[in-house]
């Protein structure tokens, strides 16, 4: 009985792990520009990826190789987003501008602040 | 998929983008690996080909530009040698036996032998660190080789040509979230290249991907902390006697089996029992092989650091 809701939880979150990888990769190529498409890309792989180890947690025989698989996936939560952190931060510091309008918010000592196009 | 990537490549100028294809070539490899159950094989193609190979071509880019130049002449007499190189290979593969068929030959003269005694003989169960070890040790010490002469001719190769940078100074010092990740992962990556090493004869690993995961932790503790952090942790004397010492250990290995009277790489009379003597000769022999890898791609990397980059940082 539990066996067969750990295996019907396992195939709905592969499903719905591969789902969002699929979307990831939709939006990177419909989004406009850099900051939006690595946006896209790296919140839905991180989140799949944790669907489909979890869904793996949930198949697994032996203890040790679920014990691993919580290793794995701490693992890709703490080096996935520090990864797109460290690309995003490169391309800031080149100079890579967004393709959206920004505004720029300048605040001056006195408390005012003054905004502008960029 | 693996078909896809290549075609991409070919048609690609754009370097840095034709690196990022060859890692994704190199990972769909593994993959393919794995569906096929060779978990040794997926793990060094993922390592080396999806790793550490994709970081020290981009390294390399930053000193030779990223754009391919065109092609000045239209290659045909190469593009008629390769279509004919092709389609004679492709007709020879029509002599092979099926996919995955007992009968071929590759399953019929070594390879039973190989996986009813390997355990017997040698002690190990992993059947492809035996088979890499020590039933076929003499092709891995000349892997061995290869890869210690490629440090050395990166070494002799960049050591007169150009200024040396003599930098100390990190390349991506500003950027404290890495720093603080890293600080975390570096000792678990590090314990991890260990475990790789050792456990390599019960589970896939050994001393290639092991070397290169050493490398790799160290490689990220160059990139943040600058390179004379990392020589401080490992200086070019250092790794130059380490690489040697590597190969050294492999190679004592065999000689200490030919001083005991058996042939040159023969464990078995390293000890009194032979299945001891062939469990000690491997464990020594990976180690070699762990030690002269992590030594040669650190330092080939150290040495594409202290180049002049073709475009300063900061610069888009």
């Amino acid at each position: 009985m539990i066996e067969t809701i750990a295996t019907l939880l396992a195939s709905v979150l592969l499903v719905l792990g591969s789902l969002l990888c699929l979307i990831g990769a939709v939006g990177f190529f419909r989004f406009p520009d850099f900051y939006t498409r690595v946006h896209a890309s790296s919140v839905t792989d991180t989140l799949g990826a944790g669907m489909i180890l979890v869904a793996l947690m949930l198949l697994s025989d032996s203890t040790i190789g679920t014990f691993k698989l919580v290793l794995i996936l701490l693992f890709l939560l703490i080096t996935g987003p520090t990864a797109v952190h460290a690309l995003v931060k490169s391309a800031v510091t080149m100079g890579v501008l967004p393709g959206i309008e920004t505004e720029e918010i300048v605040v001056r000592s006195d408390g005012n602040s003054s905004s502008k196009p960029s | 998929m693996l078909l896809v990537t290549a075609c991409a490549l070919i048609h690609l100028r754009d370097l840095v983008a034709l690196v990022m294809l060859a890692g994704i070539f190199s990972l769909v490899a593994a993959g393919l690996f794995i569906v096929m159950d060779a978990a040794d094989v997926a793990f060094t193609e993922a390592a080396v080909g999806a790793g550490v190979s994709t970081l020290l071509m981009l390294k390399a880019l930053t000193l030779t530009g990223a754009k391919q130049a065109s092609a000045v002449s239209r290659p045909y007499q190469a593009l008629f040698t390769i279509v004919l190189l092709g389609g004679l290979l492709i007709y020879g593969t029509h002599d092979l036996a099926p996919y995955g068929s007992p009968d071929g030959p590759s399953q019929q003269h070594v390879a039973p032998h190989y996986l009813e005694n390997s355990i017997k003989e040698t002690g190990v169960p992993n059947v492809v660190t035996a088979i890499l070890a020590t039933y076929r040790g003499f092709d891995t010490l000349g892997e061995l080789f290869v890869i210690f002469t490629a440090g050395l001719g990166v070494m002799a190769l960049l050591d007169g040509s150009g200024k040396r940078l003599g930098r100390t100074q990190a390349l991506m010092s500003e950027h404290v979230v890495l720093r603080v990740v890293a600080k975390m992962l570096l000792p678990l990556i590090l314990i991890y290249a260990f475990y790789v090493q050792f456990h390599g004869e019960y589970g896939p690993g050994g001393g290639f991907q092991a070397g290169v995961i050493f490398a790799a932790g160290l490689i990220l503790y160059v990139i943040l902390f600058g390179p004379g952090a990392g020589r401080k942790v490992l200086s070019d004397k250092t790794t130059r006697t380490l690489a040697a010492i590597g190969v050294l250990l492999f190679s004592g290995v065999g000689l200490v089996s030919m001083f005991s009277g058996a042939p040159f790489l023969d464990y078995s009379v390293l000890a009194e029992d032979a299945v001891t003597g062939q469990l000690a000769g491997i464990l020594l022999v990976e180690l070699g092989v762990g030690i002269t890898v992590a030594a040669v791609v650190f330092r080939i990397f150290l040495e594409f650091d202290d180049r002049e980059p073709l475009q300063k940082e900061g610069e888009p």
